[in-house]
């Protein structure tokens, strides 16, 4: 597996979009550490950009990709090289540079200015994240044929989960806003990786204290071990899932 | 050595292969002969598996090829397009493929020298011109010294010259009694190598038979002029079909 991985890895590296990437989140998170006094601060503000972007670059890149390296895929499968080995192959390739991209972006800086808790959080929670959008673009990518089609598919799922996910939120919190909705609303943010990771950093923050009783509430749980390990494991979920999937019909597909 | 047993495969409305049930051995050069999209590449690619049928298997050695990708150890394959990564260069697919069969393989580049890929190692396989790509498939094909060979039209979009070479090798490769299947419009091609013909249409075997039995059968002596006999009497059985389905 490692061999076929060398030959993605070698492939990712000469087109240069992950090196632009990584300079683009250097660059992102050094002037946003220069900018603010207070790191904490600055920290806040790298997540909500962190949120938005590593997402949309993980999906994007990873489907756009999966179409360029398609030759490359059939001419494994005609030599003695199982399905599984590689799509787990180009699956380690792609999410091991994006990985790499976003620990050397925004790690270094993190690492030089805010060394604590929330900063190596932020790492994780980031790098999980480029894990899972990857895991899921490989899904949207084998479901459709053609290129153009898988893009679009990506795209939407990337909106679907930056925005379209939280207005459906707002919306049942504004008709149920007469009953207790904490609970209601913790289980259903584990539907979407964007929210989980953000409700889990923002309670690592000092901002939690100003979020009232539901902060409290969120606090109590996500403060918690369990709450680390609920976050994480189901993070996990959210990469391993796709994948699966994505294993499944890649094994069964024409090609 | 390859034995399809009731393969179907359909895409959406289109019947590609309608129960196939053959067996290849080894010393046996098959020339899949039929129309376009007759289902000939399907078959080839369903060996490979690359097409997964919808029924039946395909046994290589007596092990089906859905549980155990070794197999593949054991066949070198042209196919009729080849498509490489674009920006990687003749050298480097030859050594990535290789790294791949790993090292305990004889290894036979008769053809990569005859061809003179070696003189242009160094270009992207973007840059190829189609018959060079074809020369690459081919010389890949032949690298390992496998005992089933699958050629996909293998001369179409060569020059004279190299399709000439590969002809040769071709011949060299059957006289070691090895498997080989091709598929080719060009009969005079294959009249000079094949063994047995399998004959496709519409997705279903219409003919299997040794080129002897063929000769016979049809009364003809040269493949072109057997083949055209098949193919007139197959319409010919269609039409009393049809008329019969319009006279009701």
């Amino acid at each position: 597996m490692l061999k076929i991985s060398k030959y993605v890895l070698y492939d990712i590296l000469r087109n240069r979009v992950v090196l632009a990437y990584t300079a683009f989140l250097l660059l992102v998170s050094l002037s946003l550490f220069q900018m603010e006094e207070n790191s904490s601060k600055a920290v806040l503000s790298l997540l909500n950009i962190v949120l938005i972007v590593v997402p949309l670059v993980s999906m994007v890149f990873s489907t756009i990709h999966w179409y360029n390296s398609y030759e490359f895929i059939e001419l494994m499968l005609t030599q003695p090289v199982s399905r599984k080995k590689v799509l787990l192959s180009e699956f380690a390739g792609i999410g091991s540079s994006l990985v790499t991209a976003y620990l050397v972006g925004v790690g270094i800086p993190v690492v030089l200015y805010n060394f604590d808790s929330t900063g190596i959080a932020l790492l994780l929670i980031g790098s999980l994240l480029t894990l899972v959008f990857t895991s899921i673009a490989f899904f949207a990518s084998i479901k459709s044929r053609d290129k153009a089609r898988g893009i679009g598919a990506a795209l939407l799922l990337w909106f679907f989960f930056a925005l379209i996910f939280d207005g459906l939120l707002l919306v049942i919190l504004f008709a149920f806003s007469d009953y207790p909705l904490e609970k209601v609303i913790m289980v259903l943010s584990s539907f979407n990786p964007i929210d989980l990771g953000r409700i889990y950093l923002m309670l690592q923050m000092d901002v939690s204290a100003l979020m009232g009783y539901t902060g409290a509430t969120y606090k109590d749980f996500f403060g918690s071990s369990a709450g680390m390990i609920y976050t994480f494991g189901t993070l996990l979920l959210w990469m391993i899932v796709p994948l699966l999937l994505s294993l499944r019909s890649f094994s069964k597909k024409d090609l | 050595m390859i034995k399809i047993e009731n393969v179907h495969k359909q895409f959406k409305k289109l019947k590609a292969l309608d129960n196939i049930n053959v067996d290849f051995n080894k010393g046996q050069v098959v020339s899949l002969i039929g129309p376009n999209g007759s289902g000939k590449t399907t078959l080839i690619k369903s060996i490979l598996g690359l097409v997964k049928p919808d029924n039946g298997q395909i046994l290589f050695n007596g092990i089906s090829t859905d549980k155990d990708i070794s197999y593949r150890n054991q066949i070198g394959y042209m196919p009729q397009i080849g498509r490489y990564p674009d920006n990687m260069k003749i050298g480097q697919v030859f050594q990535m493929i290789r790294n791949l069969r790993g090292t305990d393989h004889k290894i036979d580049e008769e053809l990569f020298y005859r061809f003179k890929l070696d003189t242009m190692q160094d270009k992207t396989m973007k840059s190829l011109s189609g018959g060079t790509r074809q020369k690459v498939s081919a010389a890949l094909a032949f690298l390992f010294d496998a005992d089933v060979l699958i050629l996909d039209e293998p001369t179409a979009g060569l020059d004279p010259i190299a399709s000439e070479v590969l002809k040769e090798k071709i011949i060299a490769e059957k006289k070691k009694g090895k498997l080989i299947l091709l598929t080719s419009h060009i009969l005079s091609d294959l009249e000079e190598l094949t063994t047995d013909v399998l004959y496709l249409q519409d997705g279903k075997v219409v003919l299997y038979n040794s080129i002897k039995e063929l000769y016979d059968l049809t009364g003809e002596d040269k493949l072109s002029k057997a083949i055209a006999y098949v193919m007139k009497n197959g319409n010919q059985q269609q039409e009393f079909h049809y008329r019969k389905i319009a006279n009701g």
